[in-house]
């Protein structure tokens, strides 16, 4: 497998605790990568690093082969280098519309015309079948459609890498299922490579083309969701059977 | 215990230089902004228009008191038509600075600490960041921009409004001739004095401002409690720390302009 994004020997420790202890990974281009282990364990402090929002203290991140530093991690897209983070709880301005909420990152970081935004916002707000709700606050919109906001802003830019931090956390089992699929659907249309954290197994493996097991600050098992089911390892089917993966009902 | 106040100065000194660098931060952030203009003029909204009755109100009370207390303060002495004189200068060296300062630190300081710190909880400051966007210069440049603007027109509004709160319990409520309280207003304020004032309204707005903005951006690091008590204590110093550094810094502006 041809990586497009490369991690290697990715450290960050708080104190004593070594929360990520050399972490290896990599993702193919346009796939939907997700990680999984127990909660606290490290996955949303990985995604952070790789967006450059907390420090790592050792390791590289090279992307389409090339080496990408702290600050241009950060950089939207000044050398073709573009990370998006959808946040657990959607982070949302609460003072902004939805449609000013998608269209912030267009407006504040790029020197696009006025009605270019707005084509590519409503654009996008149609495709997202919220164009209803263009012109109400995020306190007016319910779980699922602040989520599809969120997916929005975080698209809208057309990164190359979506990082979506328990994208489904707090919603109904339907509502997970839509997120999902609305995930594997914009990954289809606009080509990104997304890296996922998400404790919804098995339901988040449908959408995984490979899946990464964090645990003890290092990645223990890598490989496609079918996989899990011969991996050997005792205490990685302990976990899985924890999270009710792979028995019958 | 010397060793524990040596430990308490040195943070002291290094949480000014944080903050500091945390405002020259902002408004070096804030001039590489885009929409600039529209910023400022929603944070001028913020700061001053919503401030201005406070500080309306506040202003006409203190006049009136300050008209009371020194009319019978000076008619002991039979001066009592030096109460222009004593009102404007009150409250133009010093009253109207500190107490129009710490008018806006209770309406919008306080506001600003809690919004900045449910931004922090919240990951909205971290969302800005993963979005190309400079937080400080989003959030707490034009802030600071529009405090150089509104806490100097502000703490004239209070001048003007005490001063007339001054007259209405000195000439109107006691009889002091009305000719007399305004000659004695217009002529022992110079310049000098005005300039003294601007120049305090622009010190106590920089250092509120700033350490308002900072604790509530930095709930994450400086409070003791993590989420909603977090913003409640950010809230809460920003205020408390708002009031005492106006206080010190008055002190020490005056003993300078004397």
């Amino acid at each position: 497998m041809d990586a497009f994004l490369k991690i290697r020997g990715l450290k960050k420790h708080f104190g004593d605790n070594r929360v990520l202890d050399g972490i290896d990974l990599d993702v193919a281009a346009a796939s939907v990568t997700t990680i999984i282990g127990k909660s606290g364990i490290g996955k949303s402090v990985l995604l952070k690093c790789i967006a450059n929002l907390l420090q790592s203290d050792a390791g590289t991140i090279e992307l389409d082969g090339k080496a990408i530093s702290q600050s241009r991690r950060r950089a939207n897209s000044d050398a073709g280098v573009s990370f998006s983070y959808m946040f657990q709880n959607n982070a949302l301005f609460d003072s902004l519309t939805a449609f000013d909420n998608v269209a912030l990152p267009l407006r504040e970081a790029t020197n696009l015309k006025k009605a270019e935004i707005k084509e590519r916002v409503d654009e996008m707000l149609a495709q997202l079948e919220l164009s209803d709700s263009a012109d109400r606050y995020p306190g007016e919109l319910s779980g699922g459609m602040k989520k599809r906001v969120a997916i929005g802003r975080a698209l809208i830019t057309k990164p190359q890498v979506v990082l979506f931090d328990e994208p489904t956390t707090g919603l109904d089992p339907e509502r997970k299922y839509s997120v999902f699929e609305m995930i594997a659907d914009y990954r289809e249309r606009f080509g990104f490579t997304a890296l996922l954290v998400s404790h919804d197994i098995p339901e988040v493996f449908e959408i995984s083309d490979q899946v990464a097991w964090l645990d003890e600050g290092i990645i223990k098992f890598f490989g496609r969701p079918e996989e899990l089911n011969s991996d050997a390892q005792s205490a990685l089917s302990g976990f899985l059977s924890k999270a009710n993966y792979g028995r019958k009902p | 215990m010397i060793r524990t106040f040596g430990r308490s100065a040195l943070g002291v000194v290094f949480e000014l230089g944080e903050i500091s660098l945390f405002s020259f931060g902002a408004l070096r952030g804030f001039f590489a902004q885009r929409r600039r203009l529209a910023k400022l003029t929603l944070a001028i909204h913020e700061i001053g228009v919503r401030c201005f009755p406070i500080i309306a109100t506040v202003g006409l009370f203190t006049g009136l008191v300050m008209g009371l207390q020194l009319y019978y303060t000076l008619v002991k002495f039979g001066a009592e038509s030096a109460l222009g004189t004593a009102v404007a200068l009150s409250l133009i060296r010093e009253l109207g600075p500190v107490l129009t300062a710490l008018m806006i630190v209770g309406q919008a300081g306080s506001a600003m600490a809690s919004e900045l710190g449910i931004q922090r909880n919240d990951e909205q400051i971290d969302a800005l960041e993963t979005m190309s966007i400079d937080p400080l210069g989003y959030l707490v440049g034009p802030r600071l921009v529009a405090t150089l603007i509104c806490f100097p027109i502000l703490t004239a509004i209070f001048d003007l409004i005490g001063i007339f709160g001054g007259y209405l319990t000195g000439s109107v409520l006691l009889n002091v001739d009305s000719g007399v309280y305004w000659n004695r207003v217009f002529e022992s304020v110079t310049w000098a004095d005005v300039q003294g004032g601007y120049i305090k309204a622009l010190v106590f707005g920089i250092l509120t401002i700033s350490i308002c903005a900072y604790r509530g951006y930095n709930t994450h690091r400086k409070a003791s409690f993590p989420g909603v008590r977090g913003v409640s204590e950010s809230a809460t110093r920003a205020v408390v720390w708002s009031s005492v550094s106006v206080l010190a810094a008055d002190y020490l502006i005056t003993s300078f302009l004397l």
